[in-house]
């Protein structure tokens, strides 16, 4: 399974669907538990374990959409369930954590079912580009066949009951990564922020160095689960915030062009230079020079790559789809020097 | 030089701040620890271990400490530690401790509105105007129109005590 997987593009990097010159992927995710069992704190490996075989057999039977297969999470090797996190089918905690656990993963990538995460259940579907319309009627659509077959804890005042508050009510989380160039090189990108967090929204870094709003890539998603229907939180994405974000990147993508062009393809072509001729170089250095050539392609100032190519090589230069390609474990230092190889070999090629 | 706390040979040049239990905690670590220990890519806040410098202080501690779950015998203090509860039952084991905390990380409400499970049926005509009133309610806080505020909180008491 995961030997297939690696031999295809991820599905939220396709680069596919609506806005998806800004918008990288959409996210939804349902959390759910199931009615008569403790919390998974609380739960004991047999009761872990019986929800386990209980959950499974339940996927199976309410797949849509195509095959699912099962992954035994707790049975794969270290590298094979990072492999899974840098593809977003599981979370990393739900790699890194312990006992008995699992994922049902859709063919195409765009539907994963975690077993045993912070809850029994946590439902994913993921798309590429602007979707959540789309996913929303999908992993309703999930949620209902699952829902034929087991009893989730479902409480009349809080809604589906969550292992943590926070979660309580409709148990959703919606995410959208953004690719935000512009906003951040005129520095705009910090009014985003405030903007984000007085509608109640986390704003986090993706792809950056560990500290906060470095990098190009951020991921936007509710904090509020509760008081809102499933449809109103969503529109709130679709109609309101995500479109107003979008509007502002052009905007200063425009102001880019008409302003500072020079500045701007220097950027590009720098970064091209450097992934096209390094010898060794980091994963936040990779990201970095990344993000700009893939600007560049979007604002149509490099026409010599496309966005398949970046967007491939954003998946190939995490460590673990690196170790898997060349086919051993490699130290920080090895993987920066194949790293370097897989990039200059790419950009050779295309 | 500040060298990397996990190898302690490197420079640290990553640094993370994680909230862990409404604390923050600083880590700093080289590129390749950092990449190790899955720094680089997505960055994880454990979004529900942040809930213990939440916790709103209107119960009286000593009751406090003294909430335990039937069920599953969680108390509430090891909830609080933890950021997670135990069973579905706590709901209501620390309804008193909890709905404070529950408001406000959901924006002052405690009801929800949204799906409910095929099983349980289709919601009543008398929930439908909750849900309706309590969303218009929401907008009107947002909006600061208080008046109107105060007007659909009696027209939601009304029907509370109706049903
Ligand atoms: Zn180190
Ligand atoms: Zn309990």
């Amino acid at each position: 399974m995961i030997d297939d997987l690696i031999q295809k593009p991820a599905e939220w990097l396709r680069g596919e669907g609506p806005m998806s010159d800004i918008v990288i992927s959409s996210r939804i995710r349902l959390a759910r538990n199931v009615a008569g069992f403790p919390f998974l704190s609380r739960a004991t490996d047999e009761q872990r374990c019986e929800l386990t075989s209980i959950l499974r057999s339940n996927i199976d039977g309410a797949a849509t959409g195509g095959q699912w297969t099962y992954l035994d999470i707790e049975k794969l090797d270290e590298l094979d369930r990072q492999i899974l996190v840098e593809r977003h089918l599981v979370s990393r905690n739900h790699a890194e954590s312990k006992g008995s656990r699992g994922a049902s993963v859709s063919k195409n990538e765009r539907v994963s079912v975690m077993v045993n995460e912070e809850d029994h259940l946590r439902i994913q579907v993921l798309r590429s580009g602007l979707q959540l319309r789309e996913i929303w009627e999908e992993i309703n659509h999930i949620d209902d066949k699952l829902e034929d077959r087991i009893d989730f804890a479902f409480h009349p005042r809080y809604g589906y009951l969550t292992a943590c508050p926070t979660n309580v009510g409709t148990g959703i989380r919606v995410s959208v990564m953004l690719h935000l160039p512009g906003l951040k090189l005129t520095g705009e990108i910090e009014k985003v922020f405030r903007a984000a967090k007085d509608m109640r929204l986390a704003v986090r870094g993706f792809f950056g160095e560990g500290t906060e709003a470095t990098g190009d890539f951020f991921q936007i998603s509710n904090q509020t689960t509760l008081g809102r229907t499933e449809e109103e939180i969503i529109d709130g994405f679709s109609r309101q915030v995500i479109p107003r974000i979008i509007e502002y990147e052009n905007i200063e993508r425009r102001k880019l062009l008409e302003g500072r062009v020079l500045a701007l393809d220097d950027k590009i072509w720098r970064s091209y230079g450097v992934l096209k001729h390094c010898r060794t170089i980091s994963s936040d250095e990779t990201m970095l020079h990344l993000s700009h050539l893939r600007m560049g392609v979007n604002m149509g100032r490099i026409k010599i790559l496309d966005l398949a190519t970046v967007n491939e090589l954003f998946l190939l230069t995490q460590p673990a789809h690196l170790q898997k390609f060349f086919g051993s474990r490699l130290n920080g230092e090895q993987r920066s020097e194949a790293r370097a190889d897989c990039i200059r070999r790419r950009l050779t090629e295309s | 030089m500040l060298y990397c706390q996990q190898c302690k040979k490197q420079a640290a040049t990553v640094h993370v701040t994680e909230i862990d239990q409404g604390e923050k905690r600083e880590r700093h670590l080289c590129q390749n620890c950092a990449e190790e220990k899955g720094y680089t890519a997505e960055k994880v806040v454990p979004f529900g271990k942040s809930l213990a410098g939440f916790i709103v202080q209107n119960v009286g501690a000593k009751e406090l400490a003294e909430l335990t779950c039937p069920h599953c015998e969680l108390t509430f203090v090891e909830f609080r530690n933890s950021g997670l509860l135990g069973c579905p039952g706590d709901y209501d084991a620390f309804e008193r401790a909890l709905v404070p905390l529950i408001e406000r990380a959901h924006e002052g409400t405690s009801h929800h509105v949204g799906k409910i499970p095929r099983r349980l049926g289709t919601p009543r005509p008398l929930e439908n105007d909750l849900v309706r009133l309590r969303g218009e309610l929401t907008k009107a806080v947002n909006e600061e129109k208080y008046e109107q505020a105060a007007t659909l909180r009696d027209q939601i008491k009304t029907l509370e005590t109706e049903s």
